[in-house]
């Protein structure tokens, strides 16, 4: 056999020790598994504070983190927003989650009105309740318009309420759960080949879905051109995926009409 | 503070005994929450009327992992040195589990059996410490650690710090600069969220009228891990720069500093040292720092796992803060026995089983590692049963279980069984960390029995269960093996397996 690969992709993990709060390493473990089962190579490359990017991304992932964590990265991250844009507008395929989604957005404003400056990756804002204000918690079943991605499940964590620009498309439309704001059933943001959400953690082992979508737009970006992702199925993300889905249809919030 | 219970509170009293009574009788479980929930309902000043019975005072117990272990070697090193302990041993921690505990020691006169000489021993909650730290005022306040853990629950890990942080400074205003009645503060030197809760409550003032402190700590670079783990949350320090380490012990526990502001860990008033880890069993000296001459004591812990040191040295720095003797502590460690599902053994059909509660990224770590390292039997690798449960008391969110680094268990297990509620979580992970189950089962009875069956006779079936899991499971080897109920795991439990082979 020789060497590796013949394609590869290069993934771009901002602030993985700062930004890892509930447990969005399972993102980039899932990443890795299914880039092997595809046959295609991984390389990611961690950023942390003070570090540069890299001069060249093919998906870039960021986690979430809570205010102090948020804090320590918002002026690094902002210092970068031009170079982050420019990605994002060259169709790099991106997923920004729970705190890292926020500071994707124009800015978030936390619950003492400190004002975190994001990237404006996507059209949205983020501000956070007053102390002590419910947060929004729960099982969330969404169902995504992006292609080829379909019915989404995972759980929510936060206190600060996101509402989409008219520059941004929300990523998914909630059945059961909060989403950005719990009133108007949009979940996350999409802006051509950015994904921001705040579903946490565990969001691609059990959404193939997705981290196929994802995959095939880093493999675009990087080669030009790529045909579908062939189809392997993994029976353990799609048994873990149907069960979240019925546990959030059971006990995930019901939305208001 | 001496004070007789009120008649409305001894009537609460009667009332919660008696509905504690009929749950079990009902066989719906302990009852070891409900008579809290009632009595206290009827008379809200209970926790106060049992801190005022107390004549030997009370300690609380607190942190993300080992608060149950901690509070029973404890209890045991109270118990050995002549006193009383009043415990809720059966890890029902928050207020109500508080009250029922009183419920069941107090007679028909509200009064406990012998207050003179008896001592609180209190494992309390997480985020119900500061309600109740003020209310309870005790002699010592034993901080462990403070992981993440259930975040859907308890919010993110900085508002319980921030929330303890309060409670003490209030508890400072409350009783003033005298030091009578004052709490001692008992505190993990190794976690630096723990370490730095002294310097809070004892206030900008240096000096006479500072509150007393007794902290713990491992002294024993050998068992230190290559670097700090991906489940650590205490990676920045107070002022805001990240911590280096020196030796990382487990999650962001360890010999830890800050350069930039020049806070550092600092020498352990109690100590573990030479630390020996073993399949089933930790052998340390324990070194107890005192006014004169300290006291070194030869300790054969009988738990697995650097986790269990914690637990150990918690409960020894406490006593040591009460004044107990150093023999009370030493024998009441060696001999208290594990809680219920904390490395409980159980004997089935000839098969041994270990029953290891793994609630959050860091206790499933560190019973991992303890899995990983045994090599319990000579007959191959042990079985492992890993039950996932997402109820309230697991946590609704299972997504933690990425931040466990389960690939530590490649090749170090034989065949693995996934079950629980979310099994089918559960057996992804695993896959993910390139352990594919045998066998993925939802249902626990059934795979239980499926883990049994593989087991071979004389082997070792590991059960890493989450929180209502452990209760589900514990109940099924309990009725098959004539254990106690875990309501009444007070007294030290004759073992009832035999000395691993090796």
């Amino acid at each position: 056999m020789s060497g590796g690969p013949e394609q590869t992709i290069r993934v771009v993990d901002l602030y993985p020790e700062v930004m890892n709060v509930y447990a969005d390493r399972g993102n980039v473990i899932a990443l890795r598994a299914r880039c092997r089962a595809l046959g295609i190579g991984c390389e990611a490359t961690a950023v942390g504070l003070g570090d540069p990017l890299p001069a060249e991304a093919d998906l870039v992932l960021i986690g979430g983190g809570q205010d102090r964590e948020q804090r320590r990265i918002a002026g690094e991250l902002a210092s970068r927003a031009g170079l982050l844009r420019e990605w994002a507008d060259g169709d790099t395929p991106m997923l920004a989650v729970c705190g890292g989604f926020q500071l994707f957005g124009r800015f978030y404003r936390t619950a003492e009105g400190d004002e975190l400056i994001g990237t404006a990756v996507f059209d949205a804002v983020t501000v956070a309740p007053a102390r002590g204000a419910a947060r929004c918690i729960g099982d969330v079943l969404a169902q995504s318009g992006v292609e080829g991605v379909g019915e989404v499940v995972g759980f929510e964590n936060h206190a600060g309420r996101t509402y989409l620009g008219p520059g941004a498309e929300a990523f998914a439309r909630v059945l059961h759960g909060h989403g950005n704001n719990g009133d108007d059933r949009t979940e996350g943001a999409l802006y051509r080949e950015a994904i921001g959400t705040y579903l946490h953690g565990s969001l691609l082992p059990k959404n193939m879905a997705l981290t196929d979508r994802l995959i095939l737009g880093a493999l675009r970006h990087r080669y030009g051109d790529g045909g579908p992702l062939p189809a392997i199925d993994d029976i353990y993300a799609e048994r873990a995926h149907r069960t979240a889905a019925t546990v959030a249809r059971e006990r995930g919030r019901s939305y208001p009409r | 503070m001496q004070r007789e219970p009120t008649l409305r509170e001894r009537g609460a009293l009667l009332a919660g005994r008696g509905a504690g009574e009929a749950v079990r009788r009902l066989g719906r479980g302990g009852g070891t929450a409900l008579p809290g929930l009632i009595a206290g309902a009827l008379a809200p000043g209970l926790v106060e009327a049992l801190g005022a019975q107390l004549g030997q005072g009370s300690v609380t117990v607190t942190g993300t992992n080992g608060k149950t272990t901690t509070t029973r070697l404890l209890a045991e090193a109270v118990r050995r040195s002549g006193l009383e302990p009043v415990t809720n041993h059966s890890g029902s921690n928050l207020e109500r589990g508080l009250v029922s505990a009183y419920v069941d020691e107090a007679g028909p006169d509200g009064v406990v059996p012998d207050p003179a000489r008896s001592l609180g021993v209190l494992e309390v909650d997480e985020a119900a410490l500061a309600s109740l730290l003020p209310r309870l005022r005790p002699r010592v306040a034993v901080f462990l650690n403070l992981f993440r853990d259930q975040l859907d629950r308890y919010g993110e890990v900085d508002s319980v710090a921030e929330g303890w942080r309060d409670a003490l400074l209030r508890l400072s205003g409350e009783v003033g600069d005298s030091g009578d009645g004052d709490t001692t503060l008992v505190l993990n030197a190794d976690d630096p969220t723990i370490a730095t809760l002294g310097e809070v409550a004892r206030g900008p003032a240096q000096g006479p009228g500072q509150r007393p402190t007794m902290t713990f700590g491992i002294e024993d670079r050998s068992v230190a891990l290559p670097g700090v783990e991906h489940a650590a949350d205490a990676r920045f320090c107070l002022c805001g720069e990240a911590f280096e380490y020196e030796a990382v012990y487990m999650g962001h526990v360890g010999v830890w500093r800050c350069d930039s502001c020049g806070r550092r860990r600092a020498e352990p008033d109690v100590a573990a040292r030479d630390v020996e880890l073993m399949a089933d069993s930790v052998s340390l000296q324990l070194d107890l720092r005192a006014e004169g001459p300290g006291r070194t004591l030869q300790i054969d812990l009988p738990f697995a796992g650097l986790y269990s040191v914690y637990n150990a040295l918690g409960a020894a720095a406490a006593a040591h803060a009460l004044g107990l003797p150093a023999e009370a502590i030493a024998d009441a460690l060696e001999q208290a026995g594990p809680a219920f599902g904390r490395q409980e053994r159980f004997t089935v059909d000839g098969r041994h089983v270990r029953l290891l509660l793994a609630k959050n990224p860091t206790s499933m770590n560190e019973v991992a590692r303890a899995i990983a390292g045994a090599t319990l039997g000579s007959d191959g690798p042990s079985v492992l049963l890993a039950i996932l449960n997402d109820g309230i008391a697991d946590g609704r969110d299972v997504s933690w279980i990425y931040d466990a680094d389960l690939e530590q268990l490649v090749d170090r297990t034989g065949s693995v069984v996934a079950s629980g509620t979310r099994a089918d979580d559960m057996a992804l992970r695993l896959v993910l960390a390139g352990v594919e189950p045998a066998v993925v089962e939802p249902d626990i009875a059934a795979a239980l029995e499926q883990a049994l069956a593989i087991t071979a006779e004389g082997g070792w079936l590991e059960v890493m269960p989450t929180y209502t899991a452990m209760l589900e499971v514990r109940e099924l080897l309990a009725t098959r093996t004539g254990a106690a109920p875990f309501w009444r795991t007070a007294e030290p439990a004759a073992p009832d397996a035999p000395e691993p082979s090796s």
